[in-house]
């Protein structure tokens, strides 16, 4: 045990000696949170649009005062006719026009339905799309407020072709996503490279020669690791609490335990690399091309895994991080308990127990 | 001479090469034994072998009293092992260094202190305690390399190329440091390319091709082959050897 202890000190001495490691190791969860929660946002606000109104009425005007107080638009103008929107458009002006027809109101009133116009920019499709559903639900809300009142069925038609976006992604979905890959990049790169490191320096040899047991160097080497990954994660559960206004909803306690779940996975994949790495680059370039890529496309915070072809919808399956990814969505963004994640939780189980005797045999070959 | 190492007809096979045939010898109590061979030979996979790193495929062989095949947990307790990189931590300091190996072959804290104060003062490194290792010079950082694979009083040390990369005179001092711990009783069991070095010790073996080819002490080993010295000695044995460097 004293022999452990005397290990696992000299791994953080490592750790603290290493400044510029460690000053990476504390950024990047905050360079990722401002990142993704700030600067990579794909909510798009006050997008500048016009509005040409033949109609005139006070249905129109209601429609119009909604647009206008919603985050989304800013009504740049209020054009006369549809003419000069070609103009806009091609200066780059406006993203999105509305243009309700002459009779607009009385159309509603009258036969209980309308037709408006919704043009958007298209040069940017992502773009278009997304204001063009922004619009699409400021005029089902006022469809609904007149069903409400109205004693027969009206309903306002707009005229616009749109792909189906699920979720409008923003801060709520990065902040797990962070978590799985800073979490996951952290204790796969750092684990693998210590134990790299050793080999190169030659040091291996001795601590092999030493009555020193392998299984100690494991735990040794694993435990400022940990120790470094529970600390970003409080790190980034803090900003996002003060800055993204994302407090965990469900059991801290439970989030925790995931993550540390999680992060146990994590390091037994940077022992496993390890050990097929012969340098310290190898070990760098097979944590960042092998873990980063992976984890970023395949956990679905980028990209919507219902979406991905069946392929790699079945490979999203043994990427750890997408099971994290769930679970943290669950526990704090929904405020669900242990009955609705325990199924990712065994499943985070099973890898890593599978990891980590897959590298403990492995380690052990290697030493014969 | 009580010997601290006996082998009888060790053998290390990886398929159908023969690494190391049928190695027979022993090793004094405080001996200086050289462990000559070209690259390739089967030094390393003997050494290995003798410190509890790899099974052998035949013979037998006893380290400090103990089997190679059943007992190198107790082996590993009684040896010392400081191969050609140095295996210092370059970014923990002189202190540290000693205090970490020393820690992990299970040293109480003050033995382990009583311990790094001698050693400082041995090597004259009290100035330097708390100097990180990569900013010495090579020489100093070899011997203190070497008084940390002696840390915890082995019965033998294993010196896998001790020497390479430094200058004549440093290569001097550090041998005697090698005296020194064989007059305390400490057997050297040292790997070499450097004939001179040969020279120093008290009996030298020779490997070609995964045999012992010659052993005896650096005297009788020059009349024997009529040479001049030993590098003439070894280069009339080596010349002829089939493996090249692996």
């Amino acid at each position: 045990m004293r022999q452990l202890l005397t290990f696992i000190r000299k791994e953080f001495l490592h750790v603290f000696r290493d400044r510029k490691t460690l000053l990476m190791l504390f950024g990047l969860p905050i360079a990722q949170i401002v990142l993704f929660g700030f600067a990579l946002s794909n909510e798009i606000k006050d997008s500048r649009i016009a509005v040409v109104d033949y109609s005139k009425d006070p249905v129109t005007t209601h429609i119009i005062s909604k647009i206008a107080a919603s985050d989304y638009f800013d009504i740049q103008r209020s054009l006369a006719s549809a003419d000069q929107l070609q103009t806009a458009f091609k200066k780059g002006n406006i993203k999105l026009a509305v243009i309700f027809p002459s009779g607009f109101g009385d159309d509603l009133m009258h036969t209980g339905n309308a037709t408006m116009q919704v043009i958007a920019d298209a040069s940017d499709p992502n773009q278009a799309t997304t204001i063009t559903n922004y619009m699409n639900q400021i005029i089902n809300d006022y469809n609904a407020e007149l069903a409400k009142d109205a004693h027969q069925p009206m309903q306002i038609v707009p005229e616009l072709q749109m792909l189906y976006n699920p979720e409008l992604r923003g801060a709520p979905n990065f902040v797990p996503g962070v978590m799985a890959l800073v979490l996951m990049l952290v204790c796969t790169m750092m684990t693998s490279v210590a134990i790299v490191k050793e080999k190169e320096l030659g040091t291996m040899e001795i601590l092999l020669v030493s009555p020193f047991k392998p299984i100690y160097i494991i735990i040794a080497k694993l435990a400022p690791n940990l120790l470094i990954s529970v600390l970003n994660l409080f790190i980034i559960l803090l900003l996002s609490y003060l800055f993204l206004d994302l407090p965990v909803k469900g059991s801290l306690l439970l989030l925790v335990t995931c993550s540390i779940l999680f992060i146990l996975t994590s390091l037994s994949i940077g022992l496993l690399l390890s050990i097929s790495a012969k340098t310290q680059q190898a070990a760098m370039m097979g944590s960042l091309m092998g873990m980063m890529l992976p984890t970023m496309l395949l956990t679905g915070f980028l990209f919507p895994i219902e979406n991905m072809p069946l392929a790699l919808q079945v490979l999203s399956n043994i990427v750890p991080s997408r099971w994290y990814f769930i679970i943290v969505k669950r526990v704090m963004l929904k405020g669900l308990g242990l009955t609705s994640v325990w199924k990712e939780m065994s499943i985070l189980s099973g890898m890593c127990l599978l990891l980590f005797a897959i590298s403990l045999r492995k380690f052990k070959i290697r030493l014969q | 001479m009580a010997s601290v190492i006996t082998t009888d007809k060790l053998t290390k096979r990886f398929g159908a090469f023969i690494a190391a045939s049928e190695l027979t010898f022993e090793v004094g109590k405080g001996e200086i034994f050289g462990f000559l061979g070209a690259n390739g030979a089967g030094k390393t996979t003997a050494m290995r072998m003798l410190c509890g790193l790899s099974t052998p495929s035949s013979g037998k062989a006893s380290v400090a009293g103990f089997d190679v095949y059943t007992q190198t947990e107790k082996i590993k307790r009684r040896i010392g092992y400081m191969s050609q990189k140095f295996s210092l931590y370059d970014d923990l300091t002189v202190t540290e260094n000693i205090r970490f190996y020393a820690g992990i072959y299970g040293m109480s804290r003050p033995a382990i202190k009583t311990k790094t104060t001698q050693l400082l003062e041995e090597l004259q490194l009290q100035q330097e305690a708390k100097t990180l290792v990569k900013e010495l010079p090579l020489g100093w950082k070899q011997k203190l390399a070497f008084s940390v694979s002696i840390v915890h009083d082995p019965d033998i040390v294993f010196l896998d190329e001790p020497t390479g990369g430094v200058d004549p005179v440093t290569r001097r001092q550090f041998w005697d440091l090698i005296y020194a711990a064989a007059d305390r009783g400490v057997t050297i069991f040292v790997t070499t390319h450097y004939m001179d070095e040969a020279e120093y010790c008290n009996r030298v073996s020779i490997m070609v091709d995964g045999i012992i080819a010659a052993l005896d002490s650096p005297a009788r080993l020059k009349e024997k082959y009529a040479a001049a010295n030993m590098e003439d000695v070894f280069y009339q044995l080596a010349r002829n050897a089939q493996r090249k460097a692996d």
